[in-house]
């Protein structure tokens, strides 16, 4: 058998001729090498540019601000009677709040909604920058703070007690007063949940790292994230509103199909 | 015919347009003759199974084809049992397993239902008949033959004359549902007086304030401007289930919150009960006990999800909107030597909804 085997590839070997898809490999493992090195490069050049302490990040940042914050903010984010002081309020106030699109706000109303971002990445990078720059205050999280990898169901028992009154227990929001509202917490990201809590904005009481610590938060983020990617095991969710959308379902499906089925066993045969 | 009073005898349209109603002059009087007149039966209408033996023989074929069905669903049910169990722990199982037997019940007892509707409007007999209504009242011979009865009854039983047997009956039947308000008794908190218990709650003074659920004690300085803690008293989380746990906790959680001082309108009396901008009070609703936790920062409004009743955390938790009768209940605190909060005593009343010494 090995005997036999020998010549071929010999003889294989001698004609020199490539095989038919090699040109292909090449260009393939050509293409993904050429990709591979520039995504390397231009992943340490854009983590270069997002290091918000740096002097340039914060020229550039006040630049951005004076030109689309300073009308209510004040020129040094001092505060108008429009809107607050920015002294304080630390890199991961800017970055919640313009990095959901809550600011720039584009009206008065009861709460600033979330709306498509006004900024680039690095736009958002540069006002963080900046208004950290003017006094300490909370810094955005690291990556591993909001990878979702902690114990969901900590995470949970801490939510029912803080979290769920307002944003309802599955985080499908809720009414506060006076047209105010508390967000549902579907498909925010963990970085902004995170922020959110150190930061309170808006009516949202501030959850500092001593009521709960950075473990419990990603806990917190853990238990959403789970929320999100599971199913209910209930069957339909109807928004996880609870009494409201199951009332209203039950009233006009339930309450409909025997009205149907009783029209249907009072009429008449043809 | 399975109907009654007419003999077997169908009225027909034929019949009811016989009932012609006599002529009558309009006068002005518009009593009697201005009172509807009985139309009478619509006219009688054949079916399609009626004229039709294919007709027939398909509705016929559809309803033993229901109840077939029916039967698929009632077996599939008891197979889905089997088929799926939630022996695992697993909640997916539960929905999988709740899902395909309810699908199977639903099947079962819906083919039956429509199957047998179908059945009698297409096939089942269908003239219509007119079941004549009886008087309401039973003629003089059948109500002097009740009270017979009743006498006879009375005369045989012995009810009237052997008054001890009869006594005793309606004791026995007092007394029967006695052990039930007894067990319900039981309920209640034994050998303590319930007031005395709704009176009063796990705080105590020096008691320091912890965190809920882990039971760490707070610092004043770690209460910082706009946070909102949620609070149970030092040493609720040694409690086990069976010490009391919940019914300790259900009365004593209360909810902290730092504002700026000049923001806090507090009431000359109760000046010390606050720490630097720092109050705590009651999270059970005054009206009938959700727990108020709904707070926002910047407006200090305090919202109960369950009926809306809104407080004003600025000024001493008083009520501003909703069903809520009194303000929260302020848990008077103060700084230790090592910089935890503790409670400088119980609450000055009861915390919670009224009760029948309460109002």
């Amino acid at each position: 058998m090995t005997e036999s085997t020998k010549p071929k590839v010999r003889a294989a070997r001698k004609t020199g001729r490539r095989h038919p898809l090699a040109t292909v490999a090449l260009l393939a493992i050509g293409l993904v090498f050429t990709g591979g090195a520039y995504t390397a490069f231009s992943a340490s050049t854009a983590s270069a540019d997002t290091d918000i302490t740096s002097q340039q990040t914060i020229d550039e940042g006040k630049k951005l601000f004076t030109a689309n914050c300073a009308t209510c903010h004040g020129l040094e984010a001092q505060g108008t009677g429009d809107g607050p002081s920015l002294i304080g309020v630390g890199a991961a106030a800017v970055d919640f709040q313009v990095g959901t699109g809550r600011m720039p706000m584009q009206m008065h109303g009861p709460q600033a909604e979330v709306k498509p971002v006004q900024f680039t990445d690095e736009q958002i990078k540069a006002l963080a920058g900046y208004v950290a720059s003017l006094a300490p205050g909370p810094s955005i999280p690291s990556p591993e703070l909001v990878d979702g990898g902690g114990n969901a169901a900590n995470g949970a028992e801490l939510f029912r007690i803080n979290c769920a009154m307002c944003h309802n227990v599955a985080g499908a929001g809720g009414a506060l007063t006076e047209g105010k509202y508390a967000p549902a917490l579907s498909g925010v990201s963990g970085t902004h949940i995170y922020e959110a809590m150190v930061t309170g904005p808006q009516n949202m009481p501030v959850f500092n790292d001593m009521n709960i610590s950075p473990e419990d938060k990603r806990d917190i983020i853990t238990y959403l994230k789970y929320m999100q990617d599971n199913r209910s095991p209930g069957g339909f969710e109807l928004g996880s509103l609870g009494p409201v959308a199951e009332g209203l379902f039950i009233w006009i499906f339930g309450l409909g199909t025997i009205v149907a089925l009783t029209v249907w066993i009072t009429a008449k045969s043809n | 015919m399975a109907q009654d009073d007419n003999g077997g005898k169908d009225i027909t349209a034929a019949d009811s347009s016989g009932l012609a109603h006599a002529e009558e002059s309009a006068g002005l009087a518009v009593i009697a003759r201005d009172a509807l007149t009985d139309p009478g039966l619509p006219p009688h209408h054949e079916r399609v199974t009626d004229i039709d033996p294919k007709a027939e023989k398909r509705a016929e074929r559809t309803v033993y084809t229901l109840f077939y069905l029916s039967i698929v669903g009632s077996i599939w049910a008891v197979a889905a049992y089997m088929l799926f169990p939630m022996e695992s722990h697993n909640v997916g199982d539960v929905r999988l397993n709740n899902m395909f037997i309810g699908l199977g019940i639903t099947l079962g007892l819906l083919a039956l239902g429509i199957g047998a509707v179908h059945w009698g409007k297409a096939l089942m007999y269908a003239h219509e008949g007119i079941d004549v209504r009886h008087p309401t009242r039973g003629t003089e011979e059948t109500r002097a033959r009740a009270v017979e009865i009743f006498q006879e009854a009375n005369e045989e039983s012995g009810f009237g004359r052997r008054t001890l047997i009869r006594n005793t009956l309606i004791g026995a039947l007092v007394a029967f549902p006695l052990p039930a308000v007894v067990l319900f008794r039981g309920l209640a908190p034994q050998d303590q007086n319930p007031v005395e218990l709704l009176s009063h709650t796990m705080w105590a003074k020096g008691t320091r304030l912890a965190l809920d659920p882990s039971g760490a004690p707070i610092k004043a300085s770690d209460v910082t401007l706009g946070s909102a803690f949620h609070v149970i008293p030092e040493g609720l989380t040694d409690l086990g289930h069976g010490d009391g746990y919940l019914e300790e906790k259900a009365k004593a959680v209360v909810l902290l919150m730092r504002l700026k001082p000049e923001d806090l309108h507090e009431l000359p009396e109760r000046k010390d009960w606050s720490y630097d901008g720092i109050v705590a009070y009651s999270k059970i609703c005054t009206h009938v006990g959700c727990p108020v936790a709904l707070y926002e920062q910047q407006t200090h409004h305090l919202l109960c999800p369950c009926h809306q009743s809104q407080f004003d955390v600025a000024n001493h938790c008083e009520v501003i909107f909703g069903p809520a009768a009194r303000a929260l209940p302020q848990l008077p605190i103060a700084v230790d030597d090592e910089g935890y909060l503790i409670a400088q005593s119980d609450f000055t009343e009861p915390v919670g909804p009224s009760f029948w010494e309460r109002h």
